[in-house]
């Protein structure tokens, strides 16, 4: 079973899933390493899941621990929810790669290393007194030494590059290295560097030299018979077209699907910010989809040119992470006031102030809901997964457009950036929800709202006949003049809020990931939790317990049934990356005695902790 | 979109029903009144004008006008309005707000707009008081300004709107002042016919909470002598009979008054105005009293090829041209490597 309990077959060698971790320096290319490790495993047909973690200083100095960069896989035959909690095989390119990685090593575990790397200096700077793999640090682990650096370099010799360039290209010589271990077709790898270098021939060369040195070193050398090739047989996955989806990319490629099945252009407004900034660079290029992206001044004037751009007519989503959407805050304000669409993307990072940056964190779900100034109530939808986030980012436009409201949509540092095999959806199998302009001048009120929805017309300035003002003061509730009258500002509050409550009614029932309806106990999720407890739960459910897995998307308004459902079982745990946020909505929703589980410390939920927490509970 | 102009509409056509809710005497009738006039000479479509404007008193314009109209947040209104434009060109877009509104809480939008050259008409109402908060001093209150928030006198030094616009490279820079009503609308004209944004300052006198901080040049009896009106080709001659002009101080490049007959001085050696001339435009900006007339009028105009939006526009255009992909949904989702999963 997944979290520490896989065991490496020393002798077989047939796993059912394995977890890689490839650290080095932020110079040392190993996000590059883990894509491409990637893609070669998915080409294997194993269900996999990525994390990368990288520094948050853009360069920091070379051979230091705060300047490790890392890229975790996990992979195997079976479906895969996390990145894995505990590593099999750890490659680490310098000292200070081994020092802050070593501790998520499993006993026995693989650690790779390059010799070449740890020299006096290496050692020094990541504060080792005397070198680990002599003074029995490793003790407990199964380790493989080679002076990659050297034998890099030798590899590359024919191609001319200078120390500098040829040393560059050591990387490769790791990938082919692991891409050996797994049995992994490196064609991919090869391929990807013929494009990649496309214009320095030279320089695609050496690293295919490289990367078949690597490969070639595993093949031949006369390695002891634990260092053997793996092999993590093939997943049972769907039948299908895949492709690795970042969760970026699946909300970029959510909204503009969004947009499209609105029949809207798409006007994207934001200010860097990370891990947000990913969202704007990803959407920038696609003009030919009707994208517009605005890098505003900051994220206040962002927010206000995506209001004005859906005023005139455009789907305006505006996108940061918690400072910034703090900043935009008032003129979300206005959004609810004036009831026009708009998509608020909150890529959650750890906090409060400038926190973590580039750490994952779900504590923005109390500001998605509740903060703003006065009764400002606005839908909340959060993605759990990048190809969940690709349909929940369809669903935040269709109920901005649908119900002209603004649309807090949430996501994280971890979704953000994690990576998974995504089965690519046909666009023609969606159902559009198109847009209908108001331009019947006959009887318009700015006010007037639609029976059902409680929407008001969506009128494009420009249109003849139809001219009105709008406004954050308090309007009258059908003709939209301004009004200070006591009774209309209380029937102005109760619609805007029965608006929003209203889409319950819009949306589907809440479902049971796992287990059943009733029962001793669920674990209720929202985010980027949804790997870990899923994992969690069915481990618990393999060895026979009772527990079930409840995960929400529409944070706000909750599905109808959500209070029936959550009373059906004795005991609700709500795990959570902050300190108890969704724990405290759904008791004061529904009067239920929920316990939270907490964790906080920039990493996702390992799936022990939830195993743990779970079983004090059964 | 173009969209029939109709037919002649007067400057009453231009006016909701809404009660307007400003103090009596307040100088924004004296504005609201010249932008309708405005509005009329230049026959703009009401269904195609959207009025903008931030918190403030000023910012209460859209209400009046019998056009689309945007009430945001307080300083933003520059930030809503560039979104408007990127998603529809084809829009008039004014901005309207106080000089609270605009430099204070929202100069850095102001700044912004500004450089970017976004194609709107912004009219800064420049009353040198927090209006609608009932008269605290704002940015371009002068030192000394007693108000509630500063009972012994306000101690920072303000902000010179037109310097700060031309500063952020305006494009177009013009003032006016409320009570001229014989010269407000044919600048506010100008002001819509430069394509760009156009940044306009209007000295507009708060009679509750700073009366008559503007007397010294607008008061009937001193304005001729302290009102210098540009007008680009023309020399910059003012005073009752034209008899005082602008002179450049070779030795100190700074501008200096001067009486045509005085010590020799002929209309020759009289400054002519030049719209695209940026320097005569500063120094006009800047131009304060007591020792100089407050100068009104077009001080700067030299518009770019293109508004900031017109160029997003062609840019997207221009690449989405060449994509290869045409907008088509299912390639972008199959971008990058994909693989089969056989059954
Ligand atoms: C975020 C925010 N802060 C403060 C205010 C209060 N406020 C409203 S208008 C204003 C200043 C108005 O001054 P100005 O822009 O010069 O307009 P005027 O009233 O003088 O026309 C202030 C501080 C507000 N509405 N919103
Ligand atoms: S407070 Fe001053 S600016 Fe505001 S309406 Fe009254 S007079 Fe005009
Ligand atoms: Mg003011």
């Amino acid at each position: 079973m997944e979290g520490g309990s896989v065991i490496l077959d020393e002798s077989g060698n047939e796993l059912e899933s394995a977890v890689v971790r490839f650290a080095g320096d932020s110079g040392d290319g190993m996000q590059l390493t883990g894509t491409q490790f990637t893609q070669a495993t998915a080409m294997a047909r194993n269900d996999l899941a990525t994390f990368p973690d990288f520094p948050a200083e853009i360069r920091a100095p070379a051979g230091t621990t705060f300047g490790v960069s890392a890229f975790q896989i996990h992979f195997g035959s079976r479906t895969i929810r996390t990145s894995g909690d505990a590593v099999d095989v750890l490659v680490a390119m310098n000292p200070a790669a081994l020092k802050t990685n070593l501790a998520d090593l499993r006993k026995g575990g693989l650690i790779i290393v390059d010799t070449g790397a740890f020299t006096a200096r290496n050692l020094s700077k990541a504060g080792f007194a005397a070198s680990p793999l002599e003074d029995g640090t490793l003790e407990g682990y199964r380790k493989l030494e080679v002076d990659m650096t050297r034998m890099t370099v030798e590899a590359v010799k024919p191609f001319g590059l200078g120390n500098k360039d040829a040393q560059r290209c050591k990387n490769m010589w790791a990938l082919g290295l692991v891409d050996w271990l797994f049995g992994r077709d490196r064609t991919i790898n090869e391929d990807w560097l013929k494009q990649k270098f496309a214009s320095k021939p030279e320089i695609a060369d050496a690293n295919v030299a490289a990367l078949n040195a690597g490969h070639a070193f595993g093949e031949t050398a006369d390695m002891s018979r634990e260092f053997r090739a793996f092999v993590v047989p093939p997943a049972d996955i769907a039948p299908g077209t895949y492709r690795a989806l970042t969760g970026a990319e699946g909300v970029a490629m959510g909204l503009v699907a969004g947009a499209r099945l609105a029949g809207l252009p798409l006007l994207f407004t934001g200010y860097p910010i990370t891990p947000a900034s990913a969202l704007l660079h990803l959407l920038a290029p696609l003009k030919d989809y009707g994208v517009t992206t605005f890098q505003a001044e900051d994220e206040i004037a962002a927010v206000c040119a995506a209001i004005g751009g859906s005023y005139a007519g455009a789907l305006g989503v505006t996108s940061s992470s918690g400072p910034g959407i703090a900043l935009k805050t008032e003129a979300v304000g206005l959004a609810v006031a004036t009831e026009l669409p708009l998509v608020i993307v909150n890529s959650q990072r750890g906090g409060p102030s400038t926190g973590l940056p580039t750490k994952t964190e779900q504590s923005d779900l109390y500001q998605a809901v509740y903060g703003r100034n006065a009764d400002s109530p606005l839908a909340v939808v959060a993605c759990h997964s990048p190809g969940d986030a690709y349909f929940a980012a369809i669903e935040a436009c269709r109920l901005a457009v649908k119900y002209m409201t603004p649309v807090m949509f949430l996501t994280d540092g971890y979704i953000a950036n994690a990576a998974e095999p995504w089965p690519i959806p046909d666009f023609e199998d969606h159902e559009p929800f198109p847009v209908a302009f108001r331009t019947d001048p006959e009887g318009y009120q700015v006010y007037a709202r639609d029976p059902e929805t409680l929407a008001r017309d969506w009128v494009k300035p420009g249109t003849p006949g139809l001219l009105h003002r709008i406004g954050g003061i308090e309007k009258h509730h059908l003709t939209g003049d301004i009004s200070y009258d006591a009774d209309n500002h209380q029937k102005m509050t109760d619609n805007r809020r029965n608006k929003i409550l209203g889409i319950a009614r819009d949306i589907p029932d809440q479902a049971v990931d796992q287990g059943r309806e009733g029962g001793k106990v669920a674990v209720v999720g929202w985010g980027s939790t949804h790997g870990p407890i899923g994992r969690a739960v069915s481990n618990m459910r393999a060895r026979g317990h009772d527990v079930s897995h409840i995960h929400i998307r529409h944070i706000w308004p909750m599905p109808p049934n959500m209070g029936d459902l959550l009373k059906s079982y004795e005991t609700i745990l709500v795990p959570e990356m902050n300190t108890g946020q969704l724990v405290t909505i759904l008791r004061a929703e529904f009067l239920i005695d929920a316990k939270p589980v907490n964790k906080v410390n920039g990493k996702p939920f390992r799936i022990v902790e939830i195993e743990e927490a779970l079983e004090a509970w059964l | 979109m173009n969209i029939q102009t109709p037919a002649s509409l007067s400057p009453k056509d231009y006016a909701t029903d809404q009660e307007v809710r400003w103090c009596p005497g307040c100088g924004d009738y004296a504005i609201l009144k010249a932008v309708q006039k405005a509005m009329a000479d230049i026959g703009a479509d009401p269904a195609n004008t959207v009025f903008v404007s931030g918190i403030g008193c000023a910012a209460r314009f859209p209400y009046y006008m019998e056009t689309y109209g945007f009430h945001t947040i307080h300083g933003r209104a520059p930030s809503f309005a560039t979104g408007i434009k990127l998603a529809n060109p084809d829009l008039d877009v004014w901005v309207v707000g106080g000089d609270g509104d605009g430099l204070s809480i929202g100069g850095n939008h102001t700044l912004h707009a500004v450089r970017r050259n976004v194609d709107i008409s912004y009219l800064l109402f420049n009353n040198e008081i927090y209006g609608l908060t009932k008269g605290q001093y704002s940015p371009t209150s002068r030192p000394g300004t007693r108000s509630p928030s500063t009972p012994h006198g306000s101690l920072d030094s303000p902000v010179d709107a037109l310097s700060f616009a031309l500063g952020v490279n305006a494009r177009f820079v013009a003032r006016g002042i409320d009570r001229r009503q014989d010269h407000l609308p044919g600048l506010l004209a100008r002001a819509h016919a430069h394509k760009g944004c156009s940044f306009v300052e209007i000295i507009q006198n708060c009679i509750v909470y700073n009366d008559g901080v503007f007397e010294h040049f607008t008061e009937k009896e001193v304005k001729a002598d302290m009102q210098l009106e540009a007008e680009h080709g023309k020399p910059l001659l003012f005073g009752k009979d034209r008899e005082k002009g602008l002179r450049m101080n070779r030795h100190t490049l700074e501008l200096e008054v001067v009486t045509l007959g005085d010590d020799g001085v002929r209309e020759e050696d009289i400054i002519v105005h030049d719209e695209t001339n940026r320097t005569i435009g500063g120094a006009l900006a800047r131009l304060k009293p007591p020792d100089f007339p407050v100068a009104i009028g077009v001080l700067y105009c030299s518009p770019a090829e293109q508004s900031y939006e017109q160029a997003v526009l062609s840019q997207n255009r221009a690449i989405a041209d060449k994509a290869r992909t045409k907008g088509d949904m299912n390639a972008l989702l199959h971008r990058g490597a994909t693989w089969e999963v056989a059954a």
